[in-house]
């Protein structure tokens, strides 16, 4: 049985990306703590659930490509490379800082 | 009378040169000989009585007007004469005279980089002047790295420079980066920032990266500590950070995405800066191994956030990473032969051709129908609301394509937009443009796709787009 307990936490876009979620750069975000089948939620099911819950513009495909974050795109769990911290696998804590980086290019 | 025109500003750009030129050489005759009158032994009379030391040449590793010019730097505790000396003995290439390049050439010069090398293909063009500092209204037309070295050594005559006036390719990039200690990537495209990385791994240079856009910057130090590919030990490559390139429609570039001067001001000035912690603490060659893996860092910097910089811990050299890795698939050989296309890796953001040619006009003919139809037609601009307020065709309405991709400005199935004048009559033309004809066409399908064609509604854009406008109609259009 899923729980019903939410967890805060903050989830921050930066490089252009904010723009695909209403030009809002920090989104502070209260999720339920467990998915639908009772386990704890993890790095990965945050990103399908930005796509389908907290974005409002139809370019999917800029934020997520092929069931993954699309190449360009850093994700930091706490300020540090989600893949020094086991990537979509991590299990969210409460009021941890999620935040997704576009690669600029410009000069 | 244009080509009249184009020669006498060419005339003129070539006596500016060579006026700057000869500036330059009348200063260093001047500084030299103010330095000749400095060395002991034509002490002023003042002196007279002092012991008179004969000029010991090798005495003191620099000349004293190189004391005068960089002791603010030196007596910083960080810098010191060790410091300085490694300053002068070093040599950094800068790629890319722009934005980023300019600021961080200037700092590198006033510092006392002893060989300073910039490679760009580019001219100086008026857009190019609120940020790129070290170019000026007078150089507009000629190239980038020739007036960025004429800066230079009016700033500081004492150094070496080197103009490579080409862009950088996978043929020509050994050859130029193998002169220098250390790379500034001052590019501004994914497929330049790859080649950078490449050949900085396979000549194990430390690399240092900026990029930024709009208000945003981004830092990066690369390859550092240098260690051969498979040296775990090393600085990761930009290919560790991001193994695959961004697709080509996500890459926004400074034309299309605007950006801010002081923003990549700030960017360069910090590449300089980690250039001069890295030369000056004696980091350059790499030394040792086996000490563990090295995380890279990544700065960021967003001039409307607070704190304005933040700094990201990223990860080390990746085991299987296709440069840097013991597994690498990548040689100076399969550079230098062409074998890899970083055009094709980076994808081409090729021109949009998505509409049939009856659903698109010239803008001469839009012109024509214009003035036939007055009111019963309707002109709809795609461009964000931030450039339509600079200058907008008369009569036109403004619905940005972003309104359109989040959705907000498509009605629901059998109601009409909002942004739709309730007074148009429901059979009156729709023309759609944008600044070059590329998002109109977008615009147009979207807004076919929604219904708003029934009733025999024609719907279509303008070729070109304001650009052809400008071209075929109204020459006074601005353009920015
Ligand atoms: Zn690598």
């Amino acid at each position: 049985m899923a729980s019903t307990e939410d967890i805060s936490i903050i989830v921050e876009f930066t490089g252009g990306l904010e723009m695909l979620f209403s030009d809002e750069r920090k989104h502070k975000l209260s999720v339920p703590a467990k998915d639908s089948k009772g386990e704890a939620i993890t790095v990965g099911w945050l990103v399908e659930y930005l796509c389908e819950e907290v974005m409002k513009d139809t370019r999917k495909e800029m934020f997520v490509l092929d069931g993954h974050v699309r190449p360009g795109i850093l994700v930091l769990i706490n300020d540090a490379d989600w893949e020094l911290e086991g990537e979509a696998t991590y299990t969210l804590q409460p009021n941890d800082n999620i935040l997704f980086v576009s690669t600029l290019h410009g000069g | 009378m244009m080509d009249a025109a184009t020669q006498t500003a060419e005339q003129l750009r070539q006596q500016i040169t060579a006026t700057e030129e000869q500036l330059q050489k009348l200063k260093e005759q001047l500084a030299s000989v103010e330095t000749q009158n400095e060395a002991p032994g034509i002490e002023t009379p003042l002196n007279d009585l002092s012991v008179q030391h004969p000029v010991t040449p090798g005495k003191w590793p620099l000349s004293s007007e190189e004391y005068k010019r960089y002791g603010r730097q030196m007596i910083v505790p960080n810098i010191g004469i060790q410091g300085q000396l490694r300053l002068k003995a070093a040599s950094v290439l800068i790629v890319g005279a722009g934005g980023l390049g300019c600021p961080a050439a200037a700092y590198l010069a006033g510092a006392g980089v002893g060989t300073i090398g910039i490679v760009d293909g580019d001219e100086v063009e008026t857009s190019n002047l609120h940020r790129q500092i070290l170019h000026s209204t007078s150089k507009v037309g000629m190239k980038k790295v020739d007036s960025a070295i004429s800066y230079l050594k009016s700033l500081n005559p004492n150094l070496k420079y080197n103009a490579h006036t080409s862009h950088l390719t996978p043929e020509n990039s050994e050859s130029i980066v193998s002169q220098y200690d250390l790379v500034l990537d001052c590019t501004d495209h994914p497929t330049s920032r790859y080649l950078i990385s490449d050949i900085c791994v396979l000549l194990q240079k430390p690399l240092v990266s900026a990029s930024a856009l709009r208000t945003d910057g981004q830092l990066i130090v690369l390859n550092s500590p240098s260690l051969p590919p498979g040296n775990e030990a090393g600085g990761p490559c930009y290919r560790c950070v991001f193994p695959k390139p961004p697709p080509a429609e996500s890459v926004v570039s400074c034309g299309d995405g605007g950006i801010l001067g002081p923003v990549v001001g700030v960017m360069g000035v910090l590449q300089a800066l980690e250039a001069i912690k890295l030369i000056a603490g004696g980091k350059l060659k790499a030394e040792g191994s086996g000490e563990g893996k090295t995380d890279a860092s990544m700065l960021l910097f967003s001039a409307n956030s607070n704190p304005p910089f933040r700094s990201l811990r990223l990860r080390s050299r990746r085991p299987k990473c296709f440069a840097c890795s013991a597994a690498a698939g990548l040689s100076l050989e399969s550079l230098a032969s062409g074998s890899l296309d970083y055009l094709l890796f980076c994808g081409v953001n090729a021109p949009v051709s998505i509409l049939g040619p009856e659903e698109r006009v010239e803008a001469r003919e839009y012109e024509t129908i214009r003035k036939e139809k007055g009111a019963g037609h309707l002109l709809v601009d795609t461009r964000e609301k931030v450039q339509f307020d600079i200058c907008n065709i008369e009569g036109s309405i403004n619905v940005p394509i972003s309104t359109l991709q989040g959705n907000r400005a498509l009605a629901a199935e059998g109601e009409l937009p909002s942004w739709l004048p309730e007074t148009l009559p429901p059979d009156s033309p729709i023309y759609v443009v944008c600044r070059l004809g590329n998002d109109s066409q977008v615009v147009t399908r979207k807004l076919k796709e929604s219904g708003l064609d029934k009733n025999g509604r024609y719907i279509g854009d303008i070729k070109g787009g304001l650009k052809a406008w400008k071209q075929q109609v109204d020459s006074s259009w601005p353009e920015y």
